[in-house]
């Protein structure tokens, strides 16, 4: 790792000011994603401003019909939920799967969005479900959110401060974990809510977080599992390493959809 | 039996250090003064170097040196070398290109170290490798083993053309063909024998402190054999002689084969602390662990098998290239062709076998042996074919192998090996039993029912363990002999000492090799101490690898503590006024036969040290024995395991749901540890067949370079096992045992692969058969019903 | 530098480091508590498992400074003072749950995590499922789970 300094604001007004004197400087959150990068040295932040001490960034509120997440709150936390688990269990069990349970216990909702890895699962529930991602200058839709693999709308100095999930009335999650590193080899995370239909793939597409269009318009007529038995996805543009061809995650793109619906829908 | 002596499953003396966080390993050990010792290594596969400029890096804060592979050349420090001779066919010896610690005009491996800093911390020492700048004229690389020798091919190394080491080969072709043409049927299977990164979860470590006023170095290193490690560094490296240094191998976290080797990292630490007058530390991280530790199998091979009309085995023959990777690691020839071919008869009475082995280099880690080296690699041959045999003919594949079963022993094979004992119906039955295979139908309906295709598969393998006979390996070309000493040091209060040459990394020794003392001389378990891992206290031994502690080193013991008791029984003569003769020792005492006279171990040990009771001149003072054994043979573990699986159709993840295995290890001393052993062995075998494979990229790249991209077999990838013992005493030692340490690893490959390919109905299926791999075979196969 | 200050198996401490100091380095290295290991750079095996005011977090993938005012626990803060294991420990040791020793600190560790989050009575699903985040190449895993399972029973006693 690089040397840097650190800072331990206690405001998000305070943390905005840190990143806006050291423009090399990165948020850090629950460093997991952040750290292990920069022991490589493959980052190297002039400054850290570490999160955990600002106060109102954890909790899971429900607030009307949606659900706010606080950009600090712990996967574990989230996933424990009760308020989640009863009101939108779907996304209550996207938390549950990401990495081990020490990076659960560390690491935070807000770090992955901000990141977002084109592996992770918090990308495709955002997706899946048109949540709406509340920084400390404005609030930016899931849809205009991810632009590409490890990219954001996030502008310099931007901070997630927490991130509003409309409650679906239906919402599941299915994973194919990557064996090795435990990520989503193919994440889809399904959901309906009133005309709203929503397909999100994480893992697959060498862009990132997309969302199916063709599973979305056969969805409609009947959100169900028939609906889209037999349908796929291009191959073309899925990602390729030595655990999954591009054809391979395409059909585990259908496949996991459809064990999505069924869940969704039980 | 005692209550802690051999058969009895008595929890380790060892645990309690290292379940409360008080092991010490080679990076726990601190030397005052300690430097951190960080190595610039190339990201080429192949390259020449054309400059090193250090001056910024030595410029920077907390750097102590900059070295460099001129350096090590300058000074005159001698290569790595391989410890096994093999001659090809045509009688010439294998080539063996040079191997310096630090490459100094060629790189040929992507990690290949090319200069080391020495800095006051480590991040201070990786600042500054980054600041060494290596000038590179890139070479194309040579990565696939099966392309190596390919005319038009790069070559390697200057002095090893078509970068062949050697061209080796085993049996009788000409009755091998003979066999073939005269055969009814012929199985043939061309197999990809997977490469494997062992990753002992304790990283390499090497710790060197030189004591310039006696010119002496210690090494604290990571070894399974520390006066090998001794001998190699000081003969053949020429660091310092053998009496001017100390090598040390404390808690050692694992090793799998992977700590055997002589590694260039504590040979550079050595020379380093030397210079630099300061001990020199260096803690591999595991993402340079992927690219220096030296990886295992790697083998290309076409293997055939030809049965008569009946079903019985006529002959067998194997074609096989191994890659060995860039160097020649310390005893990587030896792998491919003693440790493989050797054990290409199985269980079976296969009258003519013949294999030729063709050893290459690649731009790759160094090839070495692995958990089982050699003999898994020979059991996926021959349990692959078996099977597949056994599918072709339409013939149950137990029924297929208990027509060809050796039944009458000692038992020559065409391939070297006399099998003293076994029962290979035996293991066959008791684990058929424990896996209920009448019941396996019923099973494969109900996963049907669920989506998933279940499917059985079987391995009845065999090793050669007890590494080995000093002469038989003296004539297959090994460098040194591989007996085991160990010297019983009775101190006055009765409390025993025993010091081995063996190592243990895991294996419980201290707890094993206490349980035989505590049994032996009838005094308690807790009064003896096994002393290992130090060149100091320890003489000589050759260390632990090829299942060969219980063996071979319990055997050292076993014949120290006879000359032990023969001498106590003079003592207690003295003792008692009684001829040795007339002395008995039984359960701890002393008894003059016919008598109520009697005395007790320690009264004996106090008396062979005061030495009241008898003259130097009758009788040497004091009570330590040492012995060397040498085995007569090696021994032969074998045994069945059987392996269930289910499929799910729609993604092709394979889940085990089902082990038993049954093996036959003779003697057992410890059945928990022997159990842990198994347990073990199995989850890296089963980790072979699904998950691990190391990937080179063409330009020899390695792509699985982490824990993130080689998959490390977790606790959810595996089920419990279930673990039977029979009992054939092997009649090659004392003791009956025959070793355990690796039949986890030799025998699970094929048991997961035959079960796979049973549940899919095709052969076609590589290792590691991935989710992806195997929904890729259903595809193939019958494309619609995934 | 930064200064840092935490308390570490009940004891306060506090020590120099550069920000870039891991915790695993803090306990090791300035410390020289070296019960707890590195087995790998990608947080990925576990070895180096620690609780962080009472919750499992790998302390390769935590900052020293991250941890200031807060409470850390590793294997050598789990036996009492005069020497009494604490009965995952004993577990461990009575059901051979470990050989080479190296990754057994943090399986300790991660093992009272699995049981603070999933109580006494666990079976061998759960205890295999949560054990994601620790990688044993030595055991085949086998005795960790009965091993955990025993220790989280013992524990309720």
């Amino acid at each position: 790792m690089y040397n840097f300094t650190f800072h331990r604001p206690t405001t998000v007004r305070q943390a905005a000011g840190l990143l806006a004197r050291n423009p090399e400087g990165k948020l850090l959150a629950g460093g997991h994603s952040l750290l292990p990068v920069m022991k490589q040295r493959l980052a190297q932040p002039s400054a850290l401003v570490d999160l955990s001490q600002v106060e109102g960034m954890t909790g899971v509120e429900l607030k009307g019909r949606s659900v706010v997440i606080g950009a600090m709150t712990r996967h574990a936390d989230v996933a424990k939920s009760d308020v989640l688990k009863e009101v939108l269990p779907g996304l209550a069990s996207v938390p549950g799967s990401i990495g081990d349970p020490q990076v659960r216990n560390r690491g935070t909702i807000g770090g992955s969005i901000a990141n977002n890895d084109p592996n992770a699962d918090y990308p495709a529930a955002c997706l899946g479900l048109g949540a709406t991602i509340i920084t400390n200058k404005r609030r930016i839709a899931a849809d205009d959110f991810f632009t590409g693999m490890f990219s954001t709308a996030l502008e310099d100095g931007e901070i997630i401060v927490k991130v509003s999930f409309p409650i679906a009335k239906k919402a599941a999650y299915e994973k194919f974990k990557h064996p090795a590193s435990g990520f989503a080899l193919v994440g889809v995370f399904v959901s309906k809510r009133g005309p709203d239909i929503r397909v999100a793939v994480t893992g697959a597409g060498s862009n990132g977080v997309f969302r199916v269009k063709s599973f979305e318009e056969a969805l409609a007529k009947r959100f169900s599992p028939k609906s889209i038995e037999g349908m796929t996805i291009p191959a073309n543009g899925m990602n390729s390493d030595i655990h999954a061809t591009p054809e391979y995650r395409a059909h585990l793109v259908g496949v996991l959809a459809k064990r999505a619906l069924a869940k969704a829908t039980a | 039996m005692t209550a802690n002596g051999i058969g009895v499953p008595v929890r380790r003396k060892e645990d309690f250090r290292f379940i409360t966080g008080q092991g010490q390993y080679t990076d726990d050990v601190v030397r005052p003064g300690e430097t951190r010792a960080v190595f610039v290594r190339s990201p080429h596969a192949h390259a020449k170097i054309r400059k090193i400029d250090v001056a910024a890096a030595k410029a920077m804060p907390g750097v102590v040196d900059v070295l460099t592979g001129a350096q090590l050349a300058g000074d005159k420090v001698g290569n790595l070398i391989c410890g096994w001779m093999i001659h090809s066919k045509d009688g010439t010896p294998m080539k063996m290109a040079p191997h310096p610690a630090l490459a100094a005009t060629t790189v040929n491996h992507v990690g290949d170290a090319v200069a080391v800093v020495i800095a006051e911390t480590t991040a201070q020492g990786k600042d500054a490798a980054e600041k060494v700048v290596v000038d590179y004229e890139v070479l194309p690389a040579v990565v696939d083993p099966s392309k190596a020798q390919a005319k038009g091919t790069p070559q390697i190394h200057p002095d090893v053309p078509d970068n062949t080491i050697y061209q080796w080969h085993l049996g009788d072709q000409k009755a091998v063909e003979a066999a073939f043409k005269a055969a009814k049927h012929i199985t043939k299977l061309d197999i990809v024998n997977n490469r494997l990164v062992p990753n002992a979860m304790e990283p390499r470590a090497a710790l060197a402190d030189y004591d310039a006023g006696n010119d002496s170095l210690t090494l604290w290193n990571t070894s399974q054999n520390p006066h090998v490690a001794r001998l190699v560094i000081s003969a053949f490296v020429g660091i310092a002689p053998e009496h001017k240094l100390r090598v040390i191998a404390p808690d050692v976290g694992g090793g799998f084969g992977s700590k055997i080797f002589i590694y260039p990292e504590e040979v550079v630490c050595l020379w380093a602390s030397r210079k630099v007058k300061r001990p020199v530390k260096w803690t591999s991280e595991r993402s340079e662990a992927f690219l220096t530790d030296a990886h295992g199998r790697d083998h290309v091979t076409h293997a055939e098998l030809a049965l008569d009309s009946n079903g019985k085995i006529l002959a067998l023959r194997a074609r096989t290239i191994a890659n060995l990777g860039a160097y020649m690691s310390t005893f990587s020839s030896s792998v491919p062709t003693y440790l493989y071919a050797t054990l290409l008869s199985g269980q079976y009475d296969i009258p003519q076998i013949y294999c030729e082995v063709d050893a290459v280099y690649t731009n790759t880690v160094p090839v070495d042996a692995y958990r089982g080296a050699g003999r898994p690699e020979a059991t996926f041959v021959v349990e692959r074919l078996v099977e597949v045999a056994a599918r072709q003919l339409g013939l149950d594949p137990t029924d297929l192998r208990k027509r060809n079963f050796i039944k009458n022993f000692p038992h020559q094979t065409p391939v070297i090996m006399s099998y003293d004992a076994g029962d290979y119906n035996a293991s066959l039955k008791k684990a058929m039993e424990l896996a209920d295979v009448k019941s396996f139908g019923k099973r494969k309906r109900e996963s049907a029912r669920h989506g998933k295709i279940r499917g059985i598969g079987y391995s009845t393998y065999i090793e050669a363990c007890g590494i080995a006979p000093s002469q038989a390996v003296g004539s297959l070309g090994a460098g040194v002999g591989l007996w085991e000493s160990a010297e019983v040091r009775v101190n006055p209060t009765g409390s025993v000492e025993v010091l081995t040459g063996t190592h243990a990394h895991g294996q419980g020794h201290e707890t094993t090799f206490a349980q035989l003392v505590s049994e032996r001389l009838g005094i308690p378990f807790d009064s003896v101490s096994i002393v290992h891992g130090d060149t100091d206290k320890v003489q000589f031994g050759m260390g632990t690898y090829g299942s060969r502690s219980g063996a071979v080193g319990m055997s050292a013991i076993v014949k120290a503590l006879d000359k032990i008791e023969a001498k106590a029984k003079k003592v207690a003569g003295f003792m008692m006024e009684a001829s040795e003769n007339d002395i008995e020792f039984k359960d701890g005492k002393f008894t003059v036969k016919g008598t109520d006279k009697s005395v007790g171990f320690g009264d004996v040990a106090l008396n062979a040290y005061i030495a009241h009771k008898f003259t130097g001149a009758e009788l040497e003072p004091g009570l330590k024995e040492t012995s060397f054994y040498d085995p007569t043979n090696f021994t032969f573990p074998a045994g069945c395991h059987i392996c269930e699986v289910e499929i799910d159709q729609e993604t092709g993840k394979t889940d085990i749901v089902n082990w038993v295995a049954v093996d036959d290890f003779g003697t057992v001393i410890n059945p928990m540890i022997v159990e842990g052993q198994v347990h073990g062995g199995i989850a890296q075998g089963v980790g072979q067949a699904l998950l691990e494979g190391a990937v080179y990229d063409a330009n020899g790249q390695l792509v699985t370079g982490s824990m993130m991209d080689y998959t490390m077999p977790r606790a959810h990838d595996l089920p419990s096992f279930h673990v039977g013992l029979t009992e054939t005493k092997s009649p090659s030692n004392p003791l009956g045992i025959k070793g355990c340490g690796e039949a986890g690893a030799i025998a699970a490959p094929a048991a997961v692969i035959n079960a796979i390919t049973d549940a899919l109905g095709t052969e076609d299926i590589a290792m590691p058969a991935t989710a992806n791999a195997v929904w890729a075979a259903m595809q193939r196969t019958s494309p619609k019903a995934a | 530098m930064a200064q840092v200050s935490m308390t570490v198996n009940g004891k306060p401490v506090t020590g120099d480091v550069e920000p870039r100091t891991l915790l695993v380095q803090f306990l090791r290295e300035n410390l020289r508590l070296t019960g707890t290991h590195v087995g790998c750079d990608t947080s990925q095996c576990g070895a180096c498992v620690v609780h962080v005011d009472g919750i499992a977090a790998k302390s390769c993938t935590t900052l020293a400074v991250q941890c200031e005012g807060q409470s850390i626990t590793t294997i050598e803060g789990l036996a009492t003072a005069d020497g009494k294991l604490h009965p995952m420990q004993e577990a461990f040791r009575e059901n051979h749950g470990l050989q080479c020793g190296y990754c057994t600190p943090g399986m300790i560790m991660a093992a009272l995590d699995i049981v603070r989050r999933n109580g006494h009575e666990l079976d061998e699903h759960t205890i295999r499922e949560q054990l994601d985040g620790n990688i044993c190449r030595c055991t085949g895993y086998h005795n960790i789970v009965k091993a955990i399972e025993a220790g989280a029973r013992a524990m309720a006693k």
